[in-house]
């Protein structure tokens, strides 16, 4: 088969599931899942044939896998639509369905396959005492559809191909967060993801008709890949003066990943997200739709760094993003320490490395954003599943101890190590991965690469805030590790914890695999001591997807010292802090930080700040001023204005013109003819012989008429 | 000869007579014969200034001809009508038939 055909049959199967379950065998658990699960592993394996033959091929960069046909015709061009398969889109394929499979493999565990419905569970809540979701086929059909989403972002060939996948995702987003509608929370969280992504949104779509009004075309390959076309954009000026079109049009792309990404400012919905089932945080919120978003960064990094030279000063749209990149970092992480749900935690942590790889993009890391980008979703996806294997063990242990504790309060749990060993393992690897523990997780390779990157350009700014990123990194991390499995269980529910079912550990021993190895496809080979033992391959492969190769950074010691210490620093600063806490004791931060614990608790209350700036302010622009005024007052006032006047002019009419005049003739006319009639009515007689005399007299009269007088 | 005038006088007459039986006697089936009469009169009429002005044309004896044929069937009409009325209202006699009237 040719290759191209195998890429669009990619996210081919994934729908047909959803389709088939929603129409066909939602009735049946066993089959939805079969089938959600058989269409991933088949999309899998083109996927892993598709990677193979990227990495395979010579020259991938210069020689995409590449097919389009026309789609839409306009005029004389045609919009097309096709595929294509780069260095960079092979890559995040690989990564793609790798965890969307382990996902959909977690799911079955994850929604009680196997146990029997429990009576009292509802549709809309999650199960109560562990029986199997009363929704079961549903999520299924909605994460293949989501699946089938991302993968066709993935494999697009142009803008719009992408939004549209894009979309879809939000969608899912949107009914995967409030998969609970029974819980308000859930039902509130899913709104606000879906407006505040579409914030982002409308600015993307803005520049993606920007984009097209000014090249007349969508396709990544004949923007992306044509310097003229580049080089046309960065010169020509734009409707806001300092900003080249190519910039506009890179800043407003760019704010539909920060809607897509969560970042500041419009993160908030993220760690409302976690209202959705665990798998769903794991699948949309950490590992594919939030990289979704730097996906589309990296892809345009061509037209965002357009006139801007390696080593030189960057440009206005590069600044924005690197600051909006570094301080999203940093925010989030800050936040993350004074969090106790775990899977908040887990939330802001992804904010804050997204932010990484958007400072990363920003700074002119290509390679290094990329890079973090593949090994941030093996390990992100594996901390989210680990949490939800947590989480089921928590609430497994809360229903037999009938001891009314959250089950995903840290504070409760402690100790779980012995009860959970494989999810304790596992999680660890994926903490130590996301800390940047030096050497054997992948955390490390990427971030030091992105590290190294803003020091030895001198974007000392940058640098400064992702260290300090790093260091709350590694602190909240170890918190995170420190308070779940370490220590002795703080409740009983906790000490009646069990492990997963083995749907559950399954993925998260692969993942684990990938949290480990996913870094060491990219040590840099200047690297002192193993560097060079694996060939750099990353940089090789995905740098090729631009028109120059990126060029690798000389070795400095710098941050290499700064990246180990601060991870080092953090994890073990994180124990000592928290390898203590007592049973029902608030975190020992808490009183040392004071007012400012309670502001990073309260997330520095952006939440409150909007609700009193925006959407209070939005209520009461839609309630007062136009439904009330402007709705009520003026619009509906003019209309009944104009009723009541029409009203009077029909009753003027009505009392002077229609009842005298035309009523009155009209009745004269009946009333004349009727009167007629009765008066000559006497004429009929009925007596045939006085009817013969009045026909002979008329006869008569005429006949001496015409004898008289017409002669 | 008899001249044009005697036999036009004579019609006149036998008309007026026909004239003043349908218009006064109260029998239906009197009406008829007077009715006939009258036809009999114009057809005196037809023959004579046929006779007297066009002898060399038959128009004035086939003008008589289709008289007399449509005084035959006005009578069996006439008569057929005046048996299914007396069938109904027990009498023939006029003015008690004024079923036309308002």
């Amino acid at each position: 088969m040719q290759i191209e055909t195998l890429i669009w049959l990619i996210p081919i199967p994934p729908i047909i599931a959803f389709f088939v379950i929603i129409f066909g065998v939602n009735r049946s658990n066993r089959l939805s899942h079969i089938l959600a699960v058989g269409a991933m592993l088949v999309s899998w394996a083109f996927s892993m044939l598709v990677f193979w033959r990227a990495v395979t091929t010579e020259e991938l960069g210069q020689h995409p896998f590449h097919v389009s046909l026309n789609w839409l015709p306009t005029g004389n061009t045609a919009l097309k639509m096709g595929v294509m398969i780069d260095p960079l889109s092979a890559l995040t394929l690989f990564f793609v369905a790798w965890t969307c499979l382990m996902i959909f493999i977690y799911s079955i565990g994850y929604n009680n396959f196997g146990k029997p419905r429990d009576a009292e569970d509802r549709p809309g809540l999650p199960p109560a005492k562990g029986g199997i979701e009363p929704m079961y086929a549903r999520f299924f059909a909605f994460i293949s559809l989501f699946a089938f989403g991302m993968l066709t972002l993935v494999i697009a060939d142009n803008l719009l191909l992408l939004f549209i996948g894009w979309e879809i995702m939000g969608l899912c987003s949107y009914l995967l967060i409030g998969f609970w509608y029974g819980k308000p929370s859930a039902r509130d969280a899913m709104i606000k993801a879906f407006m505040t992504t579409r914030v982002g949104d409308v600015f993307m779509l803005l520049g993606l008709a920007y984009l097209y009004s000014v090249t007349g075309t969508l396709s990544f390959r004949e923007i992306l890949y044509n310097e003229q076309m580049l080089s046309l954009l960065a010169s020509a000026p734009s409707v806001i003066p300092a900003l080249s079109t190519a910039g506009l049009i890179g800043l407003l792309i760019f704010i539909g990943t920060v809607g897509k990404s969560a970042q500041f400012p419009l993160h908030v919905w993220l760690p409302d997200a976690m209202e959705g089932p665990t798998p769903v945080s794991a699948m949309i919120h950490a590992a594919t739709m939030v990289s979704a978003g730097v996906y589309l960064v990296i892809r345009f990094f061509p037209l965002i760094t357009a006139g801007w030279v390696e080593g030189q000063h960057l440009t206005p749209t590069m600044v924005v993003i690197s600051m909006i990149g570094g301080f999203t970092a940093l925010f989030a992480a800050t936040i993350a320490v004074a969090q106790n749900d775990i899977k908040r935690v887990l939330a802001y942590s992804t904010i804050s490395q997204l932010g990484y790889m958007v400072a990363a993009v920003g700074i002119g890391a290509y390679v290094a954003a990329a890079f973090h980008l593949v090994t941030h979703a093996f390990f992100k996806a594996l901390l989210f599943l680990g949490s939800g294997s947590v989480i089921h063990g928590m609430e497994h242990g809360v229903h037999e101890t009938h001891e009314h504790v959250d089950g995903q309060d840290m504070l409760n749990m402690g100790g779980l190590r012995r009860k959970m060993p494989i999810t304790f393992w596992t999680f660890l690897i994926g903490g130590f991965a996301l800390s940047g523990f030096p050497l054997f997780t992948a955390g490390f390779w990427s971030k030091d690469e992105i590290l190294g990157h803003a020091f030895l350009n001198r974007h000392f700014d940058i640098f400064l805030l992702l260290a300090l990123a790093a260091l709350l990194t590694a602190f909240y991390t170890m918190r995170q590790i420190t308070l779940t499995f370490l220590g002795e269980p703080r409740t009983k529910a906790a000490d009646h914890a069990h492990e997963s079912v083995r749907t559950m550990t399954l993925p998260l021993v692969v993942l684990s695999i990938f949290a480990i190895g996913a870094g060491w496809a990219g040590i840099a080979e200047e690297f002192p001591g193993i560097g060079g033992i694996i060939p750099n391959w990353f940089h090789e492969f995905v740098g090729g997807t631009l028109i120059e190769h990126p060029v690798t950074l000389a070795f400095n010691p710098v941050p290499l010292l700064v990246s180990i210490a601060v991870s080092l620093g953090g994890l073990t600063l994180g124990w000592l802090v928290y390898r203590r806490v007592q049973v029902g004791a608030s975190d020992p931060l808490r009183k040392p930080l004071g007012g400012l614990y309670t502001l990073l608790e309260n997330k520095y209350y952006i939440d409150e700040i909007y609700d009193r700036f925006i959407v209070r302010p939005a209520y009461w622009l839609a309630e007062t001023f136009t439904y009330r005024w402007i709705d009520r007052g003026l619009i509906d006032g003019f209309l009944h204005l104009v009723g009541r006047t029409s009203l009077r002019v029909g009753a003027a009419l009505r009392s002077y013109f229609d009842v005298p005049v035309v009523n009155g003739a009209g009745d004269l006319v009946g009333e004349g003819v009727k009167k007629i009639g009765r008066t000559f009515r006497v004429v009929q007689t009925g007596r045939v012989q006085e009817y013969l005399i009045v026909g002979i007299l008329f006869a008569g009269i005429i006949l001496s008429y015409l004898l008289v007088f017409a002669r | 000869m008899i001249p044009l005038s005697w036999y036009i006088i004579f019609a006149g007459l036998l008309f007026c007579v026909g004239l003043y039986g349908a218009l006064a006697r109260r029998n239906a089936l009197a009406i008829l014969i007077a009715i006939e009469i009258m036809l009999n009169a114009v057809n005196i009429n037809l023959v004579a200034f046929w006779r007297y002005i066009t002898p060399e044309k038959v128009s004035g004896q086939a003008f008589a001809l289709i008289v007399f044929a449509v005084a035959a069937s006005e009578a069996a009409v006439g008569l057929a009508l005046i048996i299914s009325l007396y069938r109904k209202r027990r009498t023939v006699a006029v003015e008690e038939i004024d079923m036309l009237k308002w």
